[in-house]
């Protein structure tokens, strides 16, 4: 790594003197020495505008003064500047004093009904900056207010100051132009396009970056005051991205959730769902108590004592598996991960509760465990290769991060898909058609180097041949490889060993040196030495009799493909449920044993970089335990301890395991299976979940979900000329199992393939047709 | 260094020594001493007493005492408050808790876009110190003069926004209903709506 050499300039600041490098604004100079300019529309992420003017400085060059009064959030510092801010320039402070009153005019005197009362940047500024009278004696401009800017974001026009942080963020940072400045003067107002509402996965954002009230978010319009605000700082549950946050609780529930800053990770950005899906924990019925199956079958409330017991006594009588979905916590897997070797004595464990192969469980363990690339991979790279990956719908932050390398030097962005996604085009990507299926080729007659980045989604598993032809082409050209999945304690879930063929800290299992270290911290005579199954096969092996018991944490069962032969397993063995509230896989449980939700235990979770995002509770006085706990008790029960009573004991152990330095497992070469041809009214499918879907996590968020995309079926311009189909036709799509029937779009996709989202409203792909990529279905046009 | 450890004993003072002293008492008031004393009681008999007998009689406050609290109503019936909580911020004991909630068309409380869902006061909190009053932007908040204010549990004494809303008088209707017709709530707080308008009345 090279260090860049960096030209320093110093200029004077009130009288003291400061070095800052070259290019960077005054009013940043003016704050590295702690002394505040009052500013609207500055905001060090975003360009500078100088379009409130409220920075006003009095600036002089080598002895020449400007004639007036200049905006700092504009001008880069020089050799020789020497800067009086309000405190010791009369005319500066004159000058801000005079803007604050101008805002002022037409600002209402609406603070008691304002949500951003109490933490309001222009309140703030007024008391400090500004002058408690006004001169004023007109009448307020006014407008019909509020407006519905999308389901989510509501616009106040009259409380906007014009500073354009919310119409830049959209165009620079999310590159969804959906919001811009309309008229002049005095109207001059922000407004959104006729026909095209505020579709944007990053909407969120403007919000919490408006300096004055104008933009307030639907969930939270009235409901509390920042006094009123239990804040902990928290990580993001919803995706590998890995966002800081903050939680704000008032008496117990959340009512808001903010971006957090966090330079290396999401730089104080997050996504919409991230900030606004969190009613899933208060408006699901939880479950409160344990619950035990009687004799007749009926699943009853039971006490703790009780349920722990039947728990231990099933787990004890048979065979038995753990399945823990991909959304536990890092120190929650490796609970899972230490109860399946030590209590069960089986490496039958796997976390990845979705499409999955056993090529990539060797990937994972080869190539992905304990992998070291970051975000800084992506900023430096001069090419990034997506597969299987669409960040704007499944890892969000990574999107931003590609886009602002795209906007700042035109990162070279490929992607291999079955169809040209809105992600995509705005990331200037260069768009590598292939029919579901043939991924594998494509990506072997990439040209990569050492400073490309292979960005490789969990979808890349659901095509045969992929994830070996990625490893081949990372070896060939010494590319780096991320592995981002979508939920958010894969990666962590890994690491923690929560998967067949590894133990804790990517020790392979057939490793016999590796055994042994993990049993000596364990304190158990030897572990497992046959690899597990995974998660397809424990359900088969549960329908044949070899199973007979499972513990099952955060799974939905109809998220994997043949949902079918899931439930049925579930149905057959006796199964522990560890759940926040009841599911699919509680109504088939023996014993049903409540848990935390994300925000009311600690814990943290590995992003897609392998970065731990710890957090605290935010909902204090929870009387709910981690499943780590329970487990806990669970092999308490047993009479084979686990010793992981809190979260602090496992992160100790987890140190204490420390990193595996022994040989990694090596994968094999899968090779890509042929491509199925399809003729007449025959399509491959394929298809991603959405960013807002019908995902659990989104329950009860209405105002969310109103700005989810279309559900549509995208077919190609060619195969619709065929079908006689335009956009809008409805067309039914149909398997052996079901059929939907969706709008049609035509899209640039390619021939034999049709997109659809996986499970979007009315297209729950897995549930209604069994399969959601590579299979093929046929459509009519209905 | 021993001795220096050894309690320090004062043998000049023991307190077997102490002996009691009689007082020295002043001489006899007499008879004359005794009727003068009794007379003072006796000549208040035929002055006019001050006692209230509380609780069968009730004096009237001072004019601005501070008493419970009252939610006051827009003449037309519609609630002042609109949930802001600079109440409850002002409060320096904590006693005020307030939630905001939208009004809908279907559920208009109070004029404009807001008003307290929830409204309570802890008068085992309150200090009846006024300061709420003088936060309150709408005036919805004032106080009366009741201050009969005791009670047999800590939960009654937490009052609710039905206890704190002032009862409906002449010409107003009782909320949710729509504002008033061609009025907008800056006409509201100018006092240009002087009582309800028979359009208002939904029910």
């Amino acid at each position: 790594m090279t260090t860049e050499v960096v030209d320093m300039i110093t200029v004077v600041v009130d009288g003291f003197e400061v070095s800052v490098p070259k290019g960077t604004l005054v009013i940043r100079a003016a704050e590295k020495l702690g002394i505040q300019i009052p500013r609207f529309c500055d905001h060090p992420l975003l360009d500078p505008v100088g379009a409130c003017r409220q920075c006003l400085v009095d600036i002089e060059i080598n002895g020449r003064a400007f004639p007036k009064p200049q905006a700092s959030c504009t001008i880069p510092v020089e050799p020789g500047m020497i800067v009086k801010t309000q405190l010791t320039s009369p005319v500066a402070e004159k000058a801000q004093r005079g803007v604050m009153e101008l805002l002022l005019i037409n600002h209402p005197l609406d603070c008691p009904v304002c949500d951003k009362g109490g933490e309001c940047p222009l309140q703030n500024q007024a008391m400090s900056n500004g002058q408690g009278e006004t001169r004023f004696e007109g009448v307020k401009r006014t407008f019909q207010k509020p407006i519905n800017i999308s389901s989510q974001v509501l616009l106040d026009r009259e409380r906007c100051v014009l500073c354009a942080r919310c119409t830049r963020f959209s165009e620079q940072i999310a590159s969804d132009p959906f919001i811009t400045l309309n008229e002049r003067g005095a109207l001059q107002q922000v407004g959104i396009y006729e026909n095209k509402p505020f579709e944007s996965y990053f909407s969120g954002n403007t919000v919490q970056i408006c300096p004055v009230g104008a933009l307030t978010g639907a969930a939270y319009r009235f409901r509390a005051r920042p006094f009123d605000l239990v804040s902990t700082p928290s990580a993001c549950e919803h995706c590998a991205s890995g966002c800081d946050m903050r939680t704000d609780v008032r008496r117990g529930k959340t009512l808001r959730r903010l971006a957090g800053d966090d330079s290396t990770v999401n730089e104080e950005w997050n996504c919409d769902k991230g900030r606004w899906a969190f009613k899933y924990v208060t408006s699901v019925e939880r479950l409160t108590t344990p619950m035990v199956r009687n004799s007749s079958g009926e699943l009853v409330a039971a006490s703790w004592p009780e349920a722990l017991a039947a728990a231990a006594k099933g787990l004890k009588a048979s065979k038995a598996a753990v399945l823990v979905g991909g959304r536990a916590t890092y120190e929650d897997a490796y609970g899972y991960s230490k109860f399946a070797r030590v209590a069960l004595g089986t490496n039958d464990i796997d976390f990845r509760s979705r499409l999955s192969s056993n090529e990539e469980r060797e990937f994972l363990a080869a190539r992905v465990v304990g992998s070291t690339t970051t975000y800084l991979d992506i900023d430096r790279a001069d090419h990034v290769l997506l597969v299987g990956f669409e960040p704007e719908e499944e890892s969000p932050i990574v999107f931003l991060r590609l886009n602002k390398q795209v906007r700042k030097r035109a990162l070279k962005v490929t992607a291999i898909a079955t169809k040209l996604s809105i992600g995509v085009e705005k990331l200037k990507g260069e768009f590598v058609k292939v029919a579901p299926g043939a991924e594998a080729a494509a990506i072997t007659s990439q040209s990569l180097n050492a400073k490309s980045v292979i960005l490789v989604g969990e979808r890349a598993a659901e095509s045969a041949g992929v994830l070996s032809a990625v490893a081949a082409l990372a070896d060939s050209s010494s590319a780096k490889i991320a592995w981002i999945p979508r939920r958010a304690g894969e990666r962590g879930a890994l690491e923690a060993g929560a998967i067949g063929n590894l133990l804790p800290g990517g020790r392979p299992v057939t490793d016999a040196s590796a055994r042994v270290d993990i049993a000596a911290v364990w304190g158990t005579d030897s572990l497992p030495s046959a690899e597990g199954k995974s998660t397809q096969e424990i359900y088969a092996a549960t329908n044949a009799g070899e199973i007979g018991a499972l513990v099952v944490g955060g799974v939905d069962p109809l998220d994997g493909e043949n949902s079918q032969s899931a439930l049925a397993a579930l149905e057959k063995a006796f199964v522990v449920s560890l759940e926040i509230a009841s599911s699919a896989v509680t109504q088939h449980a023996d014993v049903v044993l409540p848990v935390a939700a994300v925000t009311e235990k600690s814990g943290s979770f590995l992003n897609w970089e392998g970065r731990p995002r710890s957090f605290d509770a935010a909902v204090q006085d929870s009387l709910n335990r981690s499943d780590l706990r329970i487990l806990s008790m669970i092999a308490e029960e047993m009479g084979t301890s686990i010793n992981l009573g809190t979260v602090s004991a496992a992160i100790k152990e987890i140190a204490s395991l420390g990193k595996w330095d022994g040989a990694r497992a090596s994968m094999s070469k899968v090779s890509a299976p042929a491509v199925p041809t399809v003729s007449g009214d025959q399509f491959i499918l394929t298809s991603w979940r959405r960013l807002l879907d019908l995902g659990t996590l989104q329950q009860g968020e209405e105002n969310l979900a109103g700005t989810a995309r279309a559900t549509v079926a995208v077919i190609s311009p060619k195969r619709a000329g065929a079908l006689g189909v335009v956009d809008g036709d409805k067309l039914k799509i149909s398997t052996s199992l079901g059929s939907v029937t969706l709008s049609a779009l035509v899209e640039d996709i390619h021939d034999d393939a049709l997109w659809a989202p996986r499970n979007s409203r009315g297209s729950q792909l897995l549930v209604n047709l069994g399969v959601a990529h590579g299979a093929v279905v046929s459509v009519v046009k209905a | 260094m021993s001795e220096q450890l050894e309690p320090l004993k004062k043998s000049e003072i023991s307190v077997n020594d102490i002996a009691y002293t009689q007082m020295e008492t002043g001489e006899s008031v007499g008879l004359l001493g005794h009727l003068k004393g009794f007379w003072i009681p006796f000549s208040k008999m035929f002055k006019k007493t001050l006692t209230v007998e509380y609780p069968e009689v009730k004096a009237p406050t001072a004019e601005r005492f501070h008493g419970r609290h009252q939610l006051n109503r827009h003449p037309d019936g519609l609630e002042k408050c609109i949930g802001c909580e600079l109440c409850a911020w002002a409060c320096p004991a904590d006693a005020i808790y307030v939630e905001g909630a939208n009004n809908t068309p279907e559920n208009q409380m109070s004029p404009g876009e807001r008003y307290g869902k929830v409204y309570q006061i802890n008068y085992l909190r309150c200090v009846f110190c006024g300061l709420c009053i003088e936060a309150c932007p709408t005036r919805a908040l004032t106080m009366t003069n009741e201050y009969e204010l005791a009670d047999e549990s800590r939960a009654k004494l937490i009052f609710e926004k039905e206890d704190l809303l002032a009862p409906l008088r002449q010409g107003m209707l009782m909320p949710p209903h729509p504002m008033y017709p061609d009025m907008d709530d800056s006409n509201y707080y100018k006092g240009d709506v002087k009582q309800s308008h028979p359009s208002q009345d939904v029910k």
